[in-house]
């Protein structure tokens, strides 16, 4: 009785986690195919990354230094509640810092920092499917994926030119990997989606609700799809940073006041704190201080 | 027409368990020829139909066709994934309802593209223009390019399912009551367009009907099922003016009181 509240480290037992390991490695060996994997009931609600916590844990080990970002934050509920989980469940050491990190798990985001070889980032994927939302049966997608039927992909594409006269979508936009299969990179800003290309980092992806895990091993092509007269192109802000200056960097909009005001800053907060600390200041920062 | 059949069926059979389908069907399909199936509800057509089209697999018999290479394959034993590119490339598919032909949710322009997307085409530009084009040469309003096919009336629809499927420059064509839900007049219209089509572009199509109307009107040739077999065969023509089997006669005959 007194054993009760003890579990395995991370959480999963051991005989899961080489399930779960397995289909990892075929999804490596395999990249950008979704690897069909017996997702267990994890102690959080679906939506809140179980299946991204079930790979993590799966690869977590007693000498890893584990961050986690929603949006990019370090700081939000999401974030938190996962840092503190894997804390309790297998007492690594965590960070904030994306360079000490070994393990980055997210949702939305990959850091502005470029990774390096030996990192793993842990994707938490809400829908793996890119063609659902055209082909509902589960059948005909798998055919098109194994027959590498993709028209549909354009499709879309094609229908969001149409309506918007430029292509719209903006998030979980499709990529091609390593010229074979057609993946949703989770629901990660496009702008992004040129850090997935040749990336020196392991990406791992896991859909817990769906029951998937799928790839991108280090040094991987990663295209995003496109037309030749509307070529893909990533958001452009027309500002830097508010607070430390930063171009060509991902801004989330901050609401100032209810009077409209308004400030645009790095959605990756450690990448914003850590310019900060090596002195670069945006323009909310310096005329904070000169209010001083 | 050259002197090399498109399709040639020989002694194909479906049985849906000791349920039969058709039975023993053998005919060869020429270039530039239009095969009316014609016969009452039950007898077989649609079940001969995807045999040839490959949707069903045939329970005995072999189904050859004439690749662009020039060669007879075996469609039985062809792979899924050729199978599937000869579908949406060099074949169109007409479905009586067009809901199963259509995406009923994406505009009209992205129904024509899909099939030049498939294999290959990158450039919207063109594949709009293309869109387009197919648009006219179904009569419908090049205005309605970025509208779902749910806006559009019946008609509408059955031509734009055409579009889609003749935008490959498909050289063989299946359609299964192409005209099976539509009002008399829109009948007449689309059957005129139909006949148009098959005449510029040479196609060859086979299509399953049980409107003698229709056989008329579009078919050179046709063929009389019942009970899964085919009781008669011959120049579309001479079966409606001099049909031998009796069964052929009541048939014709019924058609001409109506
Ligand atoms: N999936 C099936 N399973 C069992 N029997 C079937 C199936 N499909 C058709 N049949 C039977 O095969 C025979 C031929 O049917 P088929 O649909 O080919 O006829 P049809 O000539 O196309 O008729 P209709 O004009 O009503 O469309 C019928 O007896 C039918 O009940
Ligand atoms: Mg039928
Ligand atoms: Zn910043």
């Amino acid at each position: 009785m007194a054993d009760l509240a003890t579990y395995n480290f991370a959480y999963l037992d051991e005989q899961t986690k080489r399930m779960i390991r397995r289909a990892i490695l075929k999804a490596i060996s395999i990249p950008g195919y979704q690897v069909p994997f017996a997702s267990r009931e994890m102690p959080m609600p679906y939506g809140w990354g179980t299946g991204g916590v079930q790979v993590t844990a799966a690869i977590l080990g007693p000498n890893d230094v584990l961050k986690v970002i929603d949006q990019g934050a370090d700081d939000t509920t999401n974030a938190v509640s996962i840092r503190a989980f894997f804390q309790k469940v297998a007492n690594v050491a965590v960070t904030t810092k994306t360079r000490e990190a070994t393990i980055i798990q997210t949702r939305h985001r990959i850091p502005e920092e470029t990774l390096s070889a030996g990192q793993t980032l842990v994707y938490q994927v809400p829908i793996p499917e890119p063609l659902r939302f055209l082909e509902p049966r589960e059948t005909e997608t798998r055919k098109m994926h194994a027959l590498e039927e993709y028209g549909l992909m354009h499709v879309k594409l094609y229908e969001d030119i149409a309506r918007n006269g430029h292509i719209a979508t903006t998030y979980a936009y499709p990529v091609k990997v390593e010229g074979r299969y057609v993946m949703d990179p989770s629901p990660t800003p496009k702008f992004d989606n040129p850090k997935m290309h040749r990336s020196e980092a392991l990406q791992l992806f896991g859909a817990g609700r769906e029951k998937r895990i799928y790839a991108v091993p280090p040094y991987t092509d990663v295209v995003s799809l496109d037309f030749e007269d509307h070529p893909f192109e990533i958001q452009h802000f027309d500002k830097p940073c508010a607070l430390c200056g930063a171009e060509h960097v991902y801004l989330d909009e901050v609401v100032l006041d209810d009077k409209g005001g308004r400030m645009f800053v790095c959605s990756d907060t450690d990448h914003c704190e850590d310019r900060r600390e090596h002195g670069h200041a945006g323009e909310m920062l310096a005329r904070q201080e000169a209010a001083e | 027409m050259t002197d090399t059949p498109l399709l040639k069926v020989n002694d194909v059979s479906k049985f849906y368990g000791s349920r039969i389908g058709c039975r023993n069907v053998s005919f060869e399909l020429w270039p530039g020829e239009v095969l009316a199936i014609v016969g009452e509800s039950g007898s077989g057509k649609t079940t001969l139909l995807s045999c040839l089209s490959t949707r069903l697999m045939p329970s005995s018999g072999i189904v050859e066709y004439h690749m662009r290479d020039g060669q007879y394959r075996d469609l039985a034993r062809m792979g899924e994934a050729e199978r599937r590119f000869l579908m949406r490339t060099d074949w169109g598919f007409v479905h009586q309802n067009p809901a199963d032909g259509l995406r009923m949710t994406v505009s009209a322009g992205a129904n024509v593209g899909e099939r030049l997307m498939a294999v290959g085409d990158r450039h919207y530009g063109n594949i709009r223009a293309t869109a387009a084009d197919w648009l006219a040469r179904v009569e419908i309003d090049e205005d309605r390019i970025d509208d779902q096919p749910r806006a559009f009336s019946g008609g509408m629809r059955q031509r734009l399912q055409i579009a889609r499927n003749l935008v490959t420059s498909p050289r063989l064509v299946f359609m299964d009551e192409p005209t099976g839900g539509l009002d008399v007049s829109v009948q007449a219209r689309l059957l005129d367009l139909v006949r148009g089509l098959v005449h510029d572009l040479g196609l060859s199509a086979i299509i399953v009907t049980h409107d003698l109307a229709v056989a008329r009107l579009l078919s050179h040739r046709m063929m009389v099922m019942k009970d899964g077999l085919v009781i008669e065969q011959g120049l579309t023509d001479r079966v409606l003016d001099d049909p031998r089997e009796p069964y052929t006669q009541l048939l014709v005959s019924s058609i001409l009181q109506v």
